[in-house]
């Protein structure tokens, strides 16, 4: 076992000070020392994005990231998505437009897409497809994702538009 | 009546019941993070395990020394075989009548295999530990082609059933032998391909690929030594099949083992078998007497966890000049592995790959399967598909487009010419299935009519010219396919696992408040069980979907089942659960006589109510019967309202489809592009168009995988060459084709709703689709047969063959 | 997948930086996306005894264009390289590729200089920066040196660069003329089966410069001076286009692996490197 270190992670708002080998993978901070168990692991290769969450502003897999050099991160998971009134809007959409099946790729996928909407707020078809290409899914065919990220990129600007 | 009161109309969409596109329970957890798979079960004290896998793919060990890696801080415990040999769990009994080395007793039969189980208070000091243990391998001679396997001089391979020549399914006769399984009328088929005016013959390979679901397999076991009972927590299809099995191989009595399949993150049949990490697991709880966690990684899962097909199929079919087909034959060499592990029911050991002779009128046939052991991982699983269904479909649609070939044919009248008719069902196939039900000549007129075809075969003819002008170097593929599938297996008379017969098992209680909790046997790994379950209740006993709570996957409450593999959810448990619920609404009628006064023949049921024949305006709907049946006292009728329902299907169904791929081909780089994939399905009736729709989108896409590039590929020394997800193809977004889906509606006769299933078809029907589209855009210039994966390079080399560069 | 324990640094500057690699001689190692190293290192393929984490040593980021000149930081991400409009009209062959690479999330940490430095013949940019006449900065405990693209790469991970040396920037001239880069791979998040960088220039008609390279085609990138040769002063039709594809299979030594057989690869390399040509003439 390699010395221990002390790392500082502000996941989803809330700042963690845990004490952890810094060969550990930040995937397996968040689930096993966090308790946060929405990013799941897949691939451990980093080609399946089921670990995908939001790091400084980007969609990073974290079973490709120690958590030494998450080290004073701002994370962003599944978890903190949602607002205190309910699913957010790309969450719904995927239950709406039957995005998911076995639900394992849906955290990592929707975590995704939201980094993806805030750059790019009204993709094409395409660009969904190509923005939405380091996350697999073996249920659903993408097909289904991607109207869920449409859909939910029509609301939100909808909504945006409205204000 | 007032405005409130609701229309019938209101009151049928107020249920969610059977044919609507309700949307899925499961989503709203699923979407925030909240499932509950494997992985995230963590419990006081909880170790983990993980396993010193074998690098080579035969090799004696001849010793294993772990001293060092127990001495290192934080490891409990490191199992090998001799541990295991005193409880004579060293060895584990096969789904399939062989038997499975739990840790290398000896020696080692394929690349990653368990070799030793470390034992630790976290995975990544189990990590460190696996590297400190030393084992002396001495390699053997390898074998991975399973015709060498069957040579004279080949090495043997298990040892331990030398100078055994009978096996659980019959002679054996050779070391690597294990099975030859027969059906059909041998002397009859010869004798018709021998009269026939043609004969077309190929070898068809079916690679070796894997369901690779996103989740790999694990297990949490825990012990409690206080009160004696074992829980298990695992990705399991079969839940009370593991805790069984568990019983048999522990001695641990049944009442005191609890399976639970909690979330799984997809399944299609990799976590259908038993496997050593579940075994040890359970061992070393009982051991440490702490919970043990086991979860394998992705290169485990590729390399030893349950692999799927790996057949290689030499087809003879023949027919008149018409067309008209008049005998197929079919032998397969089927390469199981190091263990014959396949999950097939106990007397289908090639499992129901019969059902080659497809949708097609075929008056005499014959299957025989030699199933071989090699140097790889065993396995053979049904991989989105009924028992080596998938084969057979491959199989047949091949042999179709072979058949044309040589006929000079357009390949989708020769299927219609062969078609069984309509008025032909139910229909004996000349294998020994009974097909329940089926319209294939208007599925097939509605897809070709959908895709155009006429204009795709004009619009090919004239890409050929452009091809041999040098206007193009691009072909188009059209890829046709009309499958029959065979699912929800099946009847108790001839269909069980380990001597379980696969019946299926619903149990509804409908609260005092008209609410109701249903439980099954099955457990849905994406399948949306919660969602379409309650849908086929609501329409059974006029409650709405969204007050019936479904719940599986755990032993202790939920009534015993066979599982959810072989799409057999929907035909078995789909039925006992329309049966359950008719039970349930007998006693509610009853119960409404009762109440209303009158006598029960003068009641009716419509909707969510009985009411008074001819008196409509006097009814008691099923919320209000509920409340009566546990606050009333009524007269020669128990208290309470629930029922169970043991399904024992009288025949499997039988969902058929017609599916169309249309495929751009590079020449020069073998790269492709499917421009349209049309997948008509008819699964008899649909209880949720919706999630129907979903699971063809995603079945095609790992069709699509399949047929186009995923492979468990192996050197000619039995190392894995796609053990990561860099190799093995898994399409992303950008690469899935856009698919268009359709239907048509043949209920199953012999299903309480008709219903047939649909998970597999997909599967089923697609891999053969793209497969032929690729064959088709090269028919023109001499194509017969090119095994898949039809990745870049192998249609590159089609081409090269072809002379096509020039 | 656990790698082995290693200890971490994370240096606030170059000098620091430099100080630990030589501190701690062959058993560290820089790290930056850490794409490439992390699996080998869950793979227990590489053995790493101290990780030296290069995300706070600000002297390797940004990326300027200034006088016919561009400089990019080895920190610099894909994503952020994708994303500088001043680059993708500079050097607009950059942003094609590097759309190229990997997948989103990998390209949002993956660096510029890991891709170029660790000596992986599967990488994208080694090839390209070699198309493009770039150069690396090396910065070691002896001091600053500058290594030309196209003589940086020895052979399967062995580059010029010393161990206790770290790459620090990419310099390379503004691209004029037309450019392209073209790469075959099986899926998003392959490595190519083949891929071909070009850029042209065009005078009269003719060809007036050419450079091409090649990725994952040998142990190493191929920067093909003859094939650029062979379109010189041509009019870019058939003729040349076959002369330098014939020039830039005399240079390359593809392996067979999973995407397949030599034959196949070197075929495919022709055709790819035609294409890229016509689209870079096209563009011209």
């Amino acid at each position: 076992m390699g010395k221990k270190m002390q790392v500082s992670l502000t996941v989803n708002g809330e700042v963690h000070e845990v004490l952890a080998e810094p060969r550990e993978l930040l995937i397996h901070t968040l689930r096993e020392k966090l308790g946060i168990t929405g990013p799941h692991i897949g691939c451990e290769t980093s080609h399946c994005g089921a670990c995908t969450v939001d790091m400084n502003g980007r969609s990073v897999k974290a079973c490709t990231v120690f958590v030494a050099q998450a080290d004073g991160a701002e994370i962003t998971t599944i978890e903190g998505l949602g607002g205190p009134d309910g699913l957010h809007v790309l969450q719904r959409m995927f239950r709406e437009h039957h995005g998911l099946q076995c639900g394992y790729c849906t955290p990592g996928m929707i975590t995704r897409a939201h980094r993806l909407l805030q750059e790019n707020p009204q993709p094409t078809e395409e660009e969904v497809r190509f923005g939405m290409a380091g996350n697999l899914c073996r249920c659903t065919g993408y097909q289904n994702i991607v109207k869920a990220i449409m859909a939910a990129a029509a609301e939100m600007n909808a909504k945006e538009a409205a204000e | 009546m007032n405005d409130l009161t609701p229309t019938r109309e209101e009151r049928i969409a107020n249920l969610k019941g059977m044919g609507t596109s309700r949307k899925r329970v499961e989503d709203v957890r699923f979407t925030q993070g909240k499932g509950n798979y494997v992985d995230d079960i963590k419990l006081q004290g909880m170790l983990f395990g993980d396993f010193v896998r074998s690098p080579y793919a035969h090799a004696r060990v001849k010793s294993i020394n772990a001293d060092a890696a127990r001495a290192l801080p934080g490891v409990v415990a490191v199992l090998t075989a001799a541990d295991l040999a005193p409880l004579n769990l060293h060895w584990m009994p096969t789904l399939a009548g062989d038997k499975q080395m739990v840790l290398a007793d000896g020696k080692v039969l394929f690349q990653g295999q368990e070799v030793a189980f470390v034992v630790a208070t976290d995975r990544y000091i189990a990590a460190d530990a696996i590297e400190l243990v030393e084992v002396d391998y001495e390699e053997l001679p390898v074998v991975v082609d399973p015709f060498a396997a069957m040579e004279p001089d080949a090495p043997v391979l298990r040892e331990d059933l030398n100078g055994i020549m009978s096996g659980a399914h019959g002679p054996r006769r050779h070391h690597n032998h294990i099975f030859l399984w027969e059906t059909g009328d041998k002397a009859a088929t010869e004798e018709a391909l021998g009269a026939a005016e043609v004969v077309a013959e190929e070898m068809v390979y079916y690679h070796r690929t894997h369901p690779c679901p996103l989740e790999t397999c694990g297990c949490v076991a825990s012990m409690d030594k206080v009160n004696g009972k074992l829980t298990v927590w695992g990705t399991f299809q079969a839940p009370h099949v593991v805790r069984t099995v568990a019983s048999l191989l522990s001695g641990i009595e049944e009442h005191n083992i609890r399976v639970v399949s909690p979330d799984i993150g997809g399944g299609f049949g990799n976590k259908v078998g038993v496997y050593p990490g579940y075994v040890c697991s359970i061992v070393a709880s009982i051991v440490t007497g702490k919970p043990v966690k086991w979860v394998e990684d992705r290169m485990d899962n590729l390399m030893a966890t349950a692999f799927a097909r790996d057949y290689w199929m030499k087809g003879r079919i023949s027919a008149t000049k018409e067309g008209k087909i008049t005998a197929l034959r079919c032998h397969v060499t089927a390469d199981h592995g190091a263990f014959d592990a396949c999950a097939d029911p106990t007397k289908f050991p090639a499992g129901f790959f019969h059902i080659c002779t497809g949708s097609y009128d075929i008056p005499v046939a014959y299957v025989g399967v030699d199933g071989v052991y090699t140097n790889k991982a065993p396995g053979g699983v049904a991989y989105r598909c009924s028992f080596r269904v998938t084969e057979a479909a491959y199989f047949i649609e091949r042999m179709i487009e072979v058949l044309a070939i040589e006929l000079g044919m357009d390949a989708a009248e020769l299927r219609r010419i062969n078609f069984i008719r309509k008025e032909q069902f139910p229909y004996q196939s000349a294998l020994g299935w009974e097909y329940d039900s089926g319209d294939y000549h208007t599925a097939w007129d509605k897809a070709l009519a959908a895709v155009d075809y006429k204009g795709l075969r004009e619009e090919q003819a004239q890409r050929i010219a452009d091809f041999k002008a040098g206007r193009t170097r691009k072909l188009l593929g059209i890829g046709l396919t009309h499958f029959t599938e065979i699912v929800g297996a099946g009847p108790v008379k001839n269909c069980d696992i380990l001597g379980m017969g696969m019946f299926d098992s619903c149990e509804i209680r409908i609260h005092p408040t008209g609410s109701a909790i249903a439980r099954l046997g099955t457990i849905s790994q994406g399948q949306g069980h919660a969602t379409t379950f309650a849908q086929i209740i609501a329409s059974e006993i006029g409650l709405s979907a969204d007050s019936i709570t479904v719940e599986e996957g755990d032993t202790d409450t939920a009534p015993y089942g066979l599982g959810t593999y072989g799409s057999r959810s929907t035909p078995v448990a789909g039925a006992a659960t329309a049966l359950c619920g008719r039970k349930i609404r007998a006693k509610a009628q009853m119960i409404a006589a009762w109440l209303l006064e009158v006598h029960e023949g003068d009641l009716e049921w419509d909707v969510d109510r009985f009411q008074v024949k001819g008196a409509p305006e006097r009814f008691k709907t099923m919320k209000e019967i509920a409340y009566a049946a546990y606050n009333q006292a009524i007269p020669g009728i128990e208290p309470g309202l629930e029922a169970v329902s043991y399904y024992d299907p009288p025949n499997m169904t039988y969902p058929f489809g017609a599916y169309i791929a249309v495929m751009e081909i590079d020449v020069d780089t073998g790269e492709h592009e499917v421009r349209q994939f049309y997948a008509l399905d008819d699964c008899g009736t649909r209880i949720n168009p919706m999630v129907i729709e979903g699971q063809v989108h995603g079945g095609a896409t790992e069709g699509y995988a399949i047929a186009m590039g995923q492979e468990i590929a192996y050197d000619e020394i039995g190392n894995v060459k796609t053990g990561t997800l860099m190799d093995f193809f898994l399409p992303t977004a950008w690469e899935t084709p856009h698919y268009t889906t359709d239907h048509t509606e043949t209920p199953s006769p012999h299903h309480p709703i008709g219903a047939k299933g649909v998970g597999e078809s997909p599967n089923v029907g697609s891999v053969p689709a793209f497969s032929n589209a690729v064959h088709d855009a090269f028919r023109a210039f001499g194509l017969r047969q090119s095994h898949m994966p039809h990745d870049h390079w192998r249609i590159w080399k089609i081409a090269r063959d072809l002379g096509l560069h020039g | 997948m656990i790698p082995s324990a290693f200890e971490y640094h994370r240096p606030g500057d170059l000098a620091s930086a430099i100080g630990l690699l030589t501190d701690h001689g062959d058993e560290a190692r820089v790290i930056a996306g850490g794409h490439s190293l992390i699996p080998m290192m869950k793979l227990r393929m590489a053995a790493v005894g101290h990780l030296v984490d290069l995300q706070a040593v600000a002297e390797l980021k940004g990326i300027t264009v200034e006088g016919g000149r561009v400089t990019i930081g080895a920190m610099v991400t894909q994503a952020e390289l994708i994303g500088h409009e001043g680059l993708a009209r500079a050097v607009p062959l950059l942003r094609e590729a590097a759309l190229q690479i990997a997948d989103p999330q990998v390209r949002y940490v993956g660096t510029v200089g890991g891709n170029v430095a660790n000596g992986d013949p599967g990488n994208d940019m080694p090839g390209l920066m070699q198309c493009l006449g770039a150069s690396f900065t090396l910065v070691g405990p002896g001091g600053t040196r500058e290594v030309a693209a196209r003589g940086f790469y020895h052979g399967l991970y062995a580059t010029e660069r010393a161990d206790d040396e770290i790459l620090t920037r990419i310099t390379l001239p503004v691209a004029a003329g037309g450019y392209a880069y073209e790469k075959q791979k099986r899926k998003i998040g392959d490595y190519a089966t083949a891929a071909a960088a070009v850029l042209l220039t065009k005078s009269g008609g003719k060809v007036a410069s050419a450079s091409i390279a090649t990725t994952n085609l040998s142990d190493v990138p191929v920067w093909s001076e003859a094939a650029a040769a062979a379109l010189v002063g041509s009019d870019c039709g058939a003729a040349a286009v076959k002369a330098a594809v014939a020039a830039m299979l005399g240079d390359i030594d593809p392996q067979k692996d999973n995407r397949g057989p030599i034959e196949f690869k070197r075929h495919v390399a022709g055709v790819i490197l035609g294409r890229a040509i016509a689209r870079a003439w096209a563009r011209a």
